[in-house]
C-alpha cells in the first residue's frame, strides 16, 4: 500500500468523529426545536408542570433538572468518604503492595457491573433496608438512588485520585518527614495541597458519570413528575424521565423529552470538558 | 502518633467497606440465581406473561429461559464489533500518528466528548438516525447505538498503546526500507496487538450490559429471532422486562447472574491479558 492512500484512509476514518458528534448535536437541536418554540426556551427550563392531557399539554424540565442535580450532589457527598480513603490506601499507605492491587481490582470490578444490576440490588436489598429504618415509607426516592449512584462512582473517583496521589514527589514527602512530620501530617500538609487539584478534577469527572446514569436511577427514584422537596421524596432525573416515557411519547412530548436530552447532553459535556482541562493542568503542574 | 494510628485504621476500614457492595451484589445474584440456571434456561425463549401466570397458579416453576436475549445480544453486539473495531483502530492510528496536528486534537477532544455522553442520549440519537427513517425498531438500530458507544473506547486504547511503543521499533522498520503504511501494518500494529485486544475486550464488557440505548432501538421481542431488520431482544433488555412484569420476576436472577458472570469474566480476562503482555 502506498503512503498517500494510507494517509487518505486514516484521514477519512478520523472524519467519522466530527461527523458523529456534529450529527448528535444537529439531531438533538432540530428535534428539540418544537418544544423550545412552543414553550419558549426559558419557560421550558423553569416550568415545573408535566401533563399530557390532550389539548392542554404542558411540559417543563425543572423537576427533572432538580432531580438530576439532587441525586448527583448527594451521590458525590456519599462517595467522598469512601473514595478518598481508597485513593490514599492505593496511592500512599500501601502503594505498590499486593493488598493495594487487590483493592484496585475490587474497585475495577465495581466499575464493571452493569447499571441495571446495581438497580436490581438497590431495589431488592437497599430499598427494604430504607423502609425498615423508617426513612421513607415507599423506600424508593432521591436518597435511595443517590446511595447506589455513590457506589457506582467510587471506582472512577478513587482510581484517578490515586493516580495523582502516587505522583506526589518523594523528596517533598521526605523533606516533611525529616522536619519531624507524622504520616497524617504529611497527608494533610503535603499530599493534599500538591495532589489537590488532580483529586478535585477526578471528582468533577465522577460528577459527569453520575449526571447521565440512567437505569439505576430509573429503578430507584420513584418516578414521579414533581420537584423533590426533600431527600427522601420521590422524583425523576433527566435521564430517568427519558427512559420512562420515550417509548410511549409522540409529537410535543417526544420533542420535550429530546429537549431534556439536549440539556443533559450540554451539562454533561460542559462538566466533562472542565474536568479534562483541570486534569491536563494538574498533570503538567 | 495516636492520630497517625487512628488515621491509618480509619482509612483501612473505609477502604475495606468499599468491597462490601461488590460482595453483596455478587452474593445476592449468585444465591438467588444459581438454581435457575439449567439447560433449558439457555435454550428456550422467554414465556408469555400468560404462560408464566398459568405456571405460577399451578405452583410450577416458570417455563422458558433467555435464549432469545442471548441470540439477540450476540447479533447486536456482533454487528457492532464488526464495524467499531476496524474503524476505531484506524481512527486511533490516525490520532497516534498526528498527535501534534490541530485536526487530530479536535478529533481527540470529540472522542472524549462522545465517551462522556450518557448512554440514554446515544439511544435517543440512534432512534432519530435509524429507527425513524427505517420506520421501526430493529437489531441494526441496536448495533448502531452500541457501535457509537464502543468507538471512543477502542480509539483511545489503540492510540495509547501505539504511543507507548518504543520509537526504535518504527525507526528500524523505516530503516529496512518499509514505507510508513507498511511499517504500521507489519510492525507497529502487530506489536500493539495486546493493548488493542485488551481495549476491545473492555469495550465489549462495557456495552454488553447497556440497557438504556437498546430500549429505544432494539426494543425487545419475546420470540427467538435471527433477522436484523426487526425488533430483537437482548439480555439486559430481558432483565428490564422481568423487572417490570410481576409474572416473570422469577427469571430476573438467573438472567442477571448470567450477565454479571459474563461481564466480570471479560473484565478479569482483559486485565489478566494486559498484565501478561506488559511483562
Amino acid at each position: 500500500m502506498n503512503d498517500k492512500l494510507y494517509r487518505i484512509i486514516l484521514f477519512i476514518t478520523a472524519l467519522i468523529m466530527p461527523i458523529v458528534c456534529g450529527g448528535v448535536v444537529y439531531a438533538l437541536v432540530t428535534d428539540a426545536y418544537d418544544a423550545f418554540e412552543h414553550f419558549g426556551f426559558l419557560k421550558f427550563l423553569t416550568s415545573s408542570e408535566w401533563s399530557y392531557t390532550e389539548g392542554n399539554e404542558q411540559y417543563g424540565a425543572l423537576p427533572f433538572i432538580t432531580g438530576t442535580l439532587m441525586t448527583t450532589l448527594l451521590a458525590l457527598i456519599f462517595c467522598i468518604p469512601f473514595s478518598l480513603p481508597v485513593a490514599l490506601f492505593v496511592g500512599e499507605y500501601f502503594k505498590g503492595t499486593k493488598v493495594a492491587s487487590v483493592l484496585s481490582t475490587v474497585t475495577d470490578l465495581l466499575a464493571g457491573i452493569p447499571s441495571i444490576i446495581y438497580g436490581l440490588w438497590g431495589f431488592y436489598t437497599l430499598r427494604p433496608i430504607i423502609m425498615a429504618l423508617n426513612i421513607s415509607p415507599q423506600g424508593s426516592g432521591v436518597l435511595t438512588a443517590s446511595l447506589v449512584l455513590a457506589i457506582m462512582i467510587v471506582p472512577y473517583a478513587a482510581s484517578l485520585s490515586a493516580e495523582f496521589i502516587k505522583m506526589v514527589p518523594n523528596d517533598l514527602k521526605e523533606g516533611a518527614y525529616s522536619l519531624g512530620a507524622t504520616h497524617s501530617e504529611v497527608v494533610k500538609k503535603v499530599i493534599f495541597p500538591v495532589a489537590g487539584s488532580g483529586i478535585f478534577s477526578s471528582y468533577v469527572l465522577a460528577i459527569g458519570r453520575a449526571l447521565g446514569e440512567t437505569m439505576t436511577v430509573t429503578m430507584l427514584i420513584g418516578n414521579t413528575n414533581n420537584i423533590p422537596i426533600s431527600i427522601t421524596s420521590t422524583g425523576n432525573s433527566m435521564a430517568s424521565i427519558i427512559a420512562n416515557q420515550f417509548g410511549e411519547a409522540d409529537d410535543l412530548r417526544l420533542s420535550s423529552l429530546i429537549a431534556i436530552g439536549l440539556i443533559l447532553f450540554l451539562i454533561t459535556a460542559l462538566i466533562n470538558m472542565i474536568g479534562k482541562i483541570m486534569i491536563k493542568r494538574a498533570r503538567i503542574a | 502518633m495516636v492520630k497517625d494510628k487512628l488515621m491509618l485504621w480509619s482509612i483501612c476500614l473505609l477502604a475495606a467497606l468499599t468491597a462490601v457492595p461488590l460482595l453483596a451484589i455478587l452474593g445476592e445474584v449468585l444465591l438467588r440465581g444459581y438454581d435457575q440456571l439449567s439447560w433449558t434456561f439457555f435454550t428456550e425463549p422467554t414465556p408469555t406473561a400468560y404462560r408464566a401466570m398459568k405456571a405460577i397458579d399451578a405452583g410450577e416453576p416458570i417455563p422458558g429461559g433467555i435464549a432469545n436475549g442471548i441470540v439477540g445480544t450476540m447479533i447486536i453486539l456482533g454487528m457492532a464489533i464488526v464495524v467499531a473495531v476496524p474503524l476505531g483502530i484506524l481512527c486511533g492510528t490516525f490520532l497516534a500518528q498526528n498527535s501534534k496536528k490541530r485536526f487530530a486534537q479536535i478529533v481527540s477532544y470529540l472522542t472524549d466528548l462522545l465517551q462522556g455522553t450518557p448512554s440514554v442520549i446515544i439511544g435517543i440519537i440512534t432512534y432519530i438516525w435509524v429507527v425513524v427513517p427505517m420506520k421501526g425498531y430493529s437489531a441494526i438500530a441496536g448495533s448502531v447505538a452500541l457501535c457509537i458507544m464502543m468507538l471512543p473506547l477502542i480509539i483511545r486504547s489503540t492510540e495509547e498503546t501505539l504511543k507507548i511503543l518504543p520509537s526504535s521499533l518504527k525507526e528500524a522498520g523505516l530503516a529496512l526500507g518499509g514505507n510508513k503504511a507498511r511499517v504500521m501494518l507489519k510492525v507497529q500494529l502487530p506489536a500493539a496487538f495486546g493493548g488493542i485486544f485488551t481495549g476491545v475486550l473492555l469495550a465489549i464488557s462495557r456495552v454488553i450490559g447497556e440497557t438504556a440505548p437498546l430500549m429505544f432501538t432494539a426494543l425487545g421481542c419475546s420470540l427467538m429471532r435471527f433477522s436484523i431488520d426487526k425488533p430483537i431482544s437482548a439480555v439486559p433488555l430481558l432483565i428490564w422486562e422481568f423487572f417490570n412484569d410481576p409474572n416473570l420476576q422469577e427469571l430476573i436472577w438467573g438472567a442477571s447472574l448470567f450477565l454479571l458472570l459474563f461481564v466480570l469474566t471479560l473484565n478479569i480476562t482483559a486485565k489478566y491479558l494486559a498484565k501478561k503482555w506488559n511483562q
